[in-house]
């Protein structure tokens, strides 16, 4: 069923040109959105396909694995790509009341149609080179989108992100080009048999590379110093999507080559990846405690959150992946939502500056319940998706008696709430500096409509998997098991009958 | 062979390392030239370096005869080739964009998007 993997990257790419063709014209934000929504019909079809029959696999241009491309989703693919078109969806839904004619005469439906691509091809390729390549595409998305409009803090936020991220980008290659070396292949599923015959101590050279490169793109300590700078630069759309997706693509990375690929030494490079996602949740959390802007607060906590992502891969118990994969599923909507009300505050406020806004919950009550939502979802109030998220992977450390990383988890997240709080009581409850109090009612209705409506869909979202996480907890469980014993994946791609 | 390229490899990173810690943006570009030159030549030298034994297939046979270069990692190689250099090009206009827009190149100015916290 190869067309069900294919449909995903197709679609994104179609649409990207259909509105790179009407760009300018409001034509343009319409295809965006029948495109995401295309998109999340594919993606959904695709997990059905995965939950039902279990790993498909399909080898492009019909040469066989290991010397063809693959694609390949197991269920933590599948369920990535999901998200990636519930984000996508959202996004270009908001970008009707966020992103001017200015940007979109510049492309910016096209490019970020092909940012989508970008992610999803990273979700479901089998190849690591081909991995490299969706990189790239989605990187060279990602720089076009971060500068779109060109002010000058965008340049500058774009400048670090650029240097920094290319350093990644030629680690990787560089990586790749080792592994194939010591191993002749690149296919991922044929890579986890052929490195057996490597010597552990140069594999775990190797493994350190791909440490390097995915953790900067992941931004995890101490790599993370282009998301900070960057982040609160371009559009509230385009900041949505990246805190969404781009750094989880990395997460993903990490996930897929050291369960699948450098599993030859867990208590050297999982050892590495606790102290790293330790360091990660503190640095991440302290950050946003000292900054005073709605977008520098929430960029911090990617990061923070990324190390709560790396913790369930470190600890490498079933609980722990399937916290990881539950936190990642979690996090996305929560963080993408999170940005998306930045901007709302941002049009209703006039700023994202703490000390410039306020008294958004006696002008606008319904932005205020919206926002309590993914915010405290973020910091693990019960019962809210965060909370489970958290509390899986509290439960899996302390199964392993790690007691420490199960006290960070927990202090962190008490932090998490410190910031949270802290943009309640200055854009929600303190009032207005400047006695402003515009009400959502004084927007038009068509911005109305463009800004909430995403907002609300994500919160029902976390909402629904607050309330309910038996079935997802129970799929998180099944992609775990997955990546646990990658002997399904395996013979999938290779062709081979069980 | 091998060792050479080792060095040249080698040489080629560190010069990359010194001109990317100079703190100017245009230098750190260069330097970023210079790595990706030497990730692209270790990937070459992955795939085992034979002087004057092409890998061809005689007729007739599945297999080339004796030990040629793999060409897999060539391939590898000019595909990222292209891609550094449509990114190189994009690096290079931006740097330009933050020579024109923030009038100055050196990392240690460059505080527009996280100004310096005054107090």
């Amino acid at each position: 069923m190869s067309w069900l993997l294919v449909a995903p990257l197709m679609l994104p790419f179609a649409t990207a040109i259909a509105a790179y063709l009407a760009k300018g014209r409001a034509a343009g934000r319409w295809i965006s959105i029948a495109g995401s929504a295309l998109l999340l019909v594919a993606a959904t079809l695709l997990l059905v396909e995965v939950n039902a029959q279990g790993v498909v696999a399909g080898q492009m241009g019909g040469w066989g694995a290991p010397f063809g491309i693959t694609l390949v989703a197991d269920r933590l693919s599948a369920v990535m790509v999901l998200i990636t078109a519930i984000i996508a969806l959202a996004v270009s839904v908001y970008a009707l009341a966020d992103i001017d004619t200015r940007l979109e005469q510049l492309g910016y439906h096209a490019i970020f149609n092909v940012l989508i691509a970008g992610v999803i091809g990273a979700f479901v390729t089998g190849d690591l080179f081909n991995l490299y390549v969706w990189f790239e595409v989605m990187l060279i998305a990602s720089f076009g989108l971060l500068v779109l409009g060109g002010s000058p803090e965008q340049i500058d936020g774009g400048v670090k992100y650029v240097a920094l991220n290319l350093i990644a980008t030629v680690l990787f290659l560089a990586g790749v080009g080792l592994l194939y070396g010591a191993t002749g292949t690149l296919n991922m599923a044929d890579l986890s048999r052929a490195v057996e015959g490597v010597d552990p101590g140069l594999l775990s050279v190797i493994a350190m590379m791909f440490l390097l490169a995915f953790g900067m793109k992941a931004a995890v300590f101490p790599l993370f110093f282009w998301l900070p700078a960057a982040y609160h630069t371009p559009a509230f759309s385009v900041s949505a999507v990246f805190a969404g997706l781009l750094t989880k693509v990395g997460v993903y990375a990490l996930i897929r080559c050291f369960t699948l690929i450098f599993d030859h030494d867990i208590g050297y490079t999982h050892q590495i990846l606790l102290w790293v996602a330790g360091l990660t949740m503190i640095t991440g959390v302290l950050g946003a405690a000292a900054q005073s802007d709605i977008r520098k607060i929430l960029s911090f906590h990617i990061v923070s959150q990324i190390g709560y992502m790396v913790m369930g891969l470190a600890l490498m118990t079933p609980l722990a992946l399937v916290g990881t994969v539950f936190y990642l599923v979690h996090h996305i909507v929560v963080k993408a939502n999170l940005f998306l009300i930045a901007g709302a505050v941002q049009r209703l406020a006039g700023s994202t500056e703490l000390s410039r806004i306020g008294g958004l919950y006696k002008s606008a009550p319904l932005l205020a319940l919206l926002f309590i939502i993914p915010a405290f979802s973020l910091a693990g109030f019960p019962p809210l998706s965060g909370f489970w998220a958290k509390f899986l992977l509290v439960k899996a450390a302390i199964g392993v008696e790690g007691w420490v990383i199960a006290g960070v988890a927990l202090v962190v997240g008490l932090l998490t709430i410190y910031s949270m709080t802290k943009i309640w009581a200055a854009a929600f409850w303190s009032p207005h500096p400047e006695g402003r109090d515009t009400s959502l009612s004084q927007l038009s209705a068509s911005d109305r409509r463009g800004l909430l409506l995403p907002i609300a869909g994500l919160a029902v979202i976390t909402m629904v998997i607050g309330m309910a996480p038996d079935p997802f907890a129970r799929f998180a469980e099944a992609a775990a098991a997955d990546l646990l014993d990658p002997a399904a994946y395996v013979s999938a791609v290779l062709g081979e009958e069980q | 062979m091998e060792p050479f390229f080792a060095i040249a490899v080698g040489g080629l990173a560190a010069a990359a390392v010194y001109l990317m810690l100079s703190g100017e943006l245009l230098r750190y570009i260069f330097g970023l030239v210079l790595l990706s030159n030497a990730a692209n030549l270790a990937i070459f030298v992955s795939g085992r370096l034979t002087p004057g034994a092409p890998p061809l297939i005689p007729e007739g046979a599945y297999a080339p005869a004796g030990t040629v270069a793999n060409a897999l990692p060539q391939a590898l190689v000019l595909t990222a080739i292209v891609i550094g250099f449509g990114l190189f090009a994009f690096a290079l206009v931006l740097t330009f964009r933050a020579w024109t827009t923030l009038g100055t190149l050196e990392g240690d100015d460059m505080r527009v998007a996280e100004p310096k916290v005054t107090k």
